[in-house]
């Protein structure tokens, strides 16, 4: 009965959602106040609709109802009740789920705020978004059901969730993924209502801001995960793939990063709209085509969903409307929208349009590497594959200059900056940077590339660290007092920046400076690894809720001294007759040791595979400071002001 | 012609959109190697007879097959008794037990014999991504000289080996 319910209440929500995406809209064509002010109202009882259905899974998924088909697959009767409840979105029709649900929540919040908006602003941007909650809502109704029932077969027990998925990460990872990937439509939705109302100016810039802020903040956060989760679960001890999957959530982040940019220059100095309204546009665009990619079937990669040709259909019927469409309004309405403020050659705005340049190069370069083989395809032109060799030499160098220029233009003023001024400070900064990853290198013997890419990585804590204190030092408050008066906004530009720098210095260190082996050991045995000694303790069996797993134990001495003591595990899921490899980590600041179990070679003896990796963690502390900027950012003061009363 | 600039991104788009059409429902398995006309890959593996340490010096001089197959694949349960009848014919194949379990292994090849010279245990599957491999079974055909020439995936049997055969040089 339940499952009927929610079945229900997503067509309810469906309808809503379409007199959401016209009703407004026609209240603004005809001035109709009424018709507009319904948009509000509309967008609660969508989003409430389906959070009900949201709640039905889950309560099926929590009750072992495996006469729901999708329960049965992705759950099982032994299954920890937390993985349970993150089984919903273990597979394609509960994920699309979770997307609709996040999506109504965002038209949510846009809906409270609706009222900071100017009158005729807010219900149009509500209307797009009910657009975009229609096309999705139909996707899953149409293509994807959760709800379909196995009646009156109902199995005993269902398929138990892909053991892989069963973990902490997962539990996190796809809300948090989500949250920034659909974040991403309230700036395309802000976008298209500035097309149909022309109304496109610094206030325009002000209230997106917040919105793409936020988003970025959580994609970031969303990446950060997925790295980490693919780091300790894969049981590779690589953290990042160049996989199809990833590209197609690193595409709208280096797209959203670029938007952030631009948006700033928009609202200061009254430029760049049509271009920042293209981008709002692009990231949602590459927002959707990640969901084509991953769900259609089209490339080959280890998270891909079940291929399947009807949904890729609509998910590209989905991209047709809502980026076709949303083009064609750009390509009429955009050669009106004129810049009034005339553009700085020698200001910030020239630095942020060399950034914005940069990002979109780079969002480019990951678009083609991961298209290319399907372009290649279709051409005719025979079958190849895009990896890492490809982004890792064109990608690295673009970023680097990237992060060179994004430690410069912080310093600059709008409009105008004198040359000799960042010259300056430039070259003192580049002498100390230069002289102090040379230091770095000469004691450690790193070759070239790290020397480089350290003494980008000082210039850009040299610079930040030079700008703040230009900042707090000039006037006659103290320090202190002045530090207070900096805007969140400008300590959120901060912490990302130096996020950035963080996670470069991981990236080059555990590149260069990680050792790995793969030994074959016995309990009783010892080893040495980049100056670690381990001893493989002794092996047991244990038992899991669903699994049973072979553990062993492992101590690590660094100069005679234990440091940690390590449990890899090899689980058999009795379930899905799968063997999953648990690594044991022992995290630290500078280094992680990381033990992994490979296959048994004899009674007593394992292969085993041990890394020092050195810095590792740094690539995620860096993503959480970036999160943490963004978010900082999002709550700027200036943002809450508002517009009418 | 500044209206015309603005609708380039449009184009882009469309044209973008007939290639996505145009791959969907295609079968993306399908994939020829990037690895013909390279060395076979480092790789330092135990073997599951002796449980010695092979690398790839240790490899045959003379033209060969690498051959991936595991217990858990259905294909290769039909695709071995095909190389059974090869390695009688003094084909050499070297085989890769690829993400699978020692002891069902060695179960598999007592029962149905072992065609291979060599079987190499790749139980985390590094060694198969190294070669690119999306499942199992797959057949690469290596050289004299170390090379791959050429890849096949999927089942060799006897309508496929003339094929396969002709590079065996």
């Amino acid at each position: 009965m339940f499952p009927e319910i929610g079945q229900f209440s997503l067509i309810l929500s469906l309808f809503f959602a379409l007199s959401l995406a016209f009703l407004p809209l026609i209240g603004y064509r005809k001035g109709n106040r009424f018709l507009l002010q319904s948009a509000q109202p509309l967008t609660f009882i969508m989003s409430a609709l389906v959070l009900v259905s949201f709640v039905i899974l889950s309560a099926s998924f929590l009750m072992d109802d495996f006469s729901v088909l999708y329960v049965s697959q992705n759950s099982n009767s032994q299954l920890p009740v937390w993985y349970k409840f993150s089984a919903l979105w273990g597979g394609h029709e509960g994920s699309l789920l979770l997307w609709v649900l996040v999506l109504s929540g965002w038209c949510s919040a846009v809906a409270i705020k609706v009222r900071t908006l100017p009158e005729d602003v807010g219900p149009v941007v509500l209307s797009v978004l009910g657009m975009i909650c229609v096309g999705f809502l139909s996707f899953l109704l149409f293509t994807s059901s959760p709800f379909a029932r196995l009646l009156p077969d109902v199995p005993a027990d269902g398929g138990d969730l892909n053991p892989l998925l069963q973990d902490f990460g997962l539990i996190v990872h796809p809300p948090v993924l989500y949250m920034g990937y659909v974040g991403f439509s309230v700036a395309f939705a802000f976008a298209v209502a500035a097309l149909i109302t022309g109304n496109l100016n610094a206030s325009w810039a002000r209230w997106v801001r917040p919105w793409t802020a936020a988003a970025w903040a959580f994609l970031t956060l969303g990446i950060t995960l997925g790295s980490w989760w693919a780091y300790y679960e894969l049981g590779w001890g690589g953290w990042w793939f160049w996989d199809p999957v990833e590209n197609a959530s690193f595409m709208p982040w280096l797209a959203g990063t670029a938007l952030l940019h631009s948006l700033a220059v928009t609202e200061k100095r009254g430029v760049f709209k049509s271009w920042t309204v293209l981008l709002a546009i692009f990231t949602f665009s590459l927002s959707l085509l990640g969901a084509f990619l991953v769900r259609s079937g089209v490339l080959t990669s280890v998270h891909s969903f079940a291929a399947d040709p009807t949904r890729g259909m609509f998910i590209l019927a989905l991209l047709v409307v809502f980026v076709g469409g949303s083009l064609l309004l750009y390509a009429i309405r955009a050669a009106e929208v004129r810049s009034s403020v005339s553009f700085g050659a020698t200001g910030r705005e020239a630095w942020l349009l060399l950034n914005n340049i940069l990002l979109t190069v780079l969002t480019l370069t990951v678009l083609l590497g991961t298209l290319y083989p399907l372009i290649f395809d279709a051409l005719g032109l025979g079958k190849i594959s895009v990896g890492a060799p490809y982004f890792n030499s064109v990608f690295t160098p673009i970023a680097l200059l990237l992060i060179v220029f994004m430690a410069v233009g912080p310093l600059s003023k709008w409009h105008h900056t004198p040359f000799n001024v960042i010259f300056k400070v430039c070259s003192v900064a580049a002498v100390v940077a230069v002289l102090s990853a040379g230091l770095v290198v000469y004691c450690y013997e790193f070759g070239f590339t790290v020397w480089l890419s350290l003494a980008v990585a000082f210039w850009g804590v040299c610079l930040s660290f030079t700008d703040w204190f230009g900042k707090v030092s000039a006037g006659a408050k103290g320090i202190i007092p002045r530090a207070r008066q900096l805007p969140r906004n400008y300590y959120g530009m901060l912490l990302a920046h130096l996020g950035m720098v963080v996670t470069l210095v991981g990236i080059v260190l555990v590149s260069v400076n990680s050792q790995e082996s793969m030994l074959r050991l016995s309990p009783g045995d010892r080893a040495r690894v980049a100056g670690y000694e381990f001893h493989f303790d002794q092996m047991e069996q244990v038992k899991g809720p669903n699994y049973v797993a072979s553990k062993g134990q492992f101590t690590a001495y660094y100069a005679n001294k234990v440091v940690a003591v390590l449990h890899p595990e090899k689980r058999f899921f009795t379930t899905r007759q799968q063997v999953m490899t648990e690594a044991a980590l022992d995290a630290g600041f500078t280094r992680d040791l990381y033990v992994s179990l490979g296959e048994r070679l004899d009674d007593s003896a394992w292969g085993v595979r041990i890394y020092v990796k050195s810095f590792v963690r740094w690539i995620w502390l860096g993503g959480l400071m970036m999160m943490a900027g963004g978010l900082l950012a999002a709550l700027d003061k200036r943002y809450r002001k508002r517009t009418r009363g | 012609m500044r209206k015309l600039l603005f609708f380039i991104p449009l184009a882009v788009f469309l044209i973008l959109g007939v290639v996505l059409y145009l791959q969907l429902g295609k079968d993306t398995q399908y994939m020829p190697s990037v690895l013909v006309g390279k060395k076979v890959p480092a790789f330092t593996l135990v073997s599951l007879q002796d449980d010695q340490v092979y690398t790839h010096q240790d490899l045959p001089t003379a033209p060969y097959l690498i051959n991936f197959w595991g217990t858990w694949c259905p294909a290769c349960h039909v695709e071995h008794p095909f190389l059974m009848a090869l390695a009688d014919s003094g084909v050499t194949i070297i085989g890769i037990d690829y993400k699978d379990k020692k002891d069902l292994a060695e179960q598999w090849l007592e029962q149905k014999g072992n065609p291979y010279q060599i079987v190499l245990m790749d139980e985390m599957g590094r060694f198969g991504m190294d070669m690119g491999v999306t499942g199992a079974p797959e057949t690469f055909v290596v050289d004299g000289s170390g090379v791959v020439v050429y890849r096949h995936q999927g089942v060799v049997n006897a309508e496929n080996w003339p094929d396969i055969k002709g590079y065996m040089k």
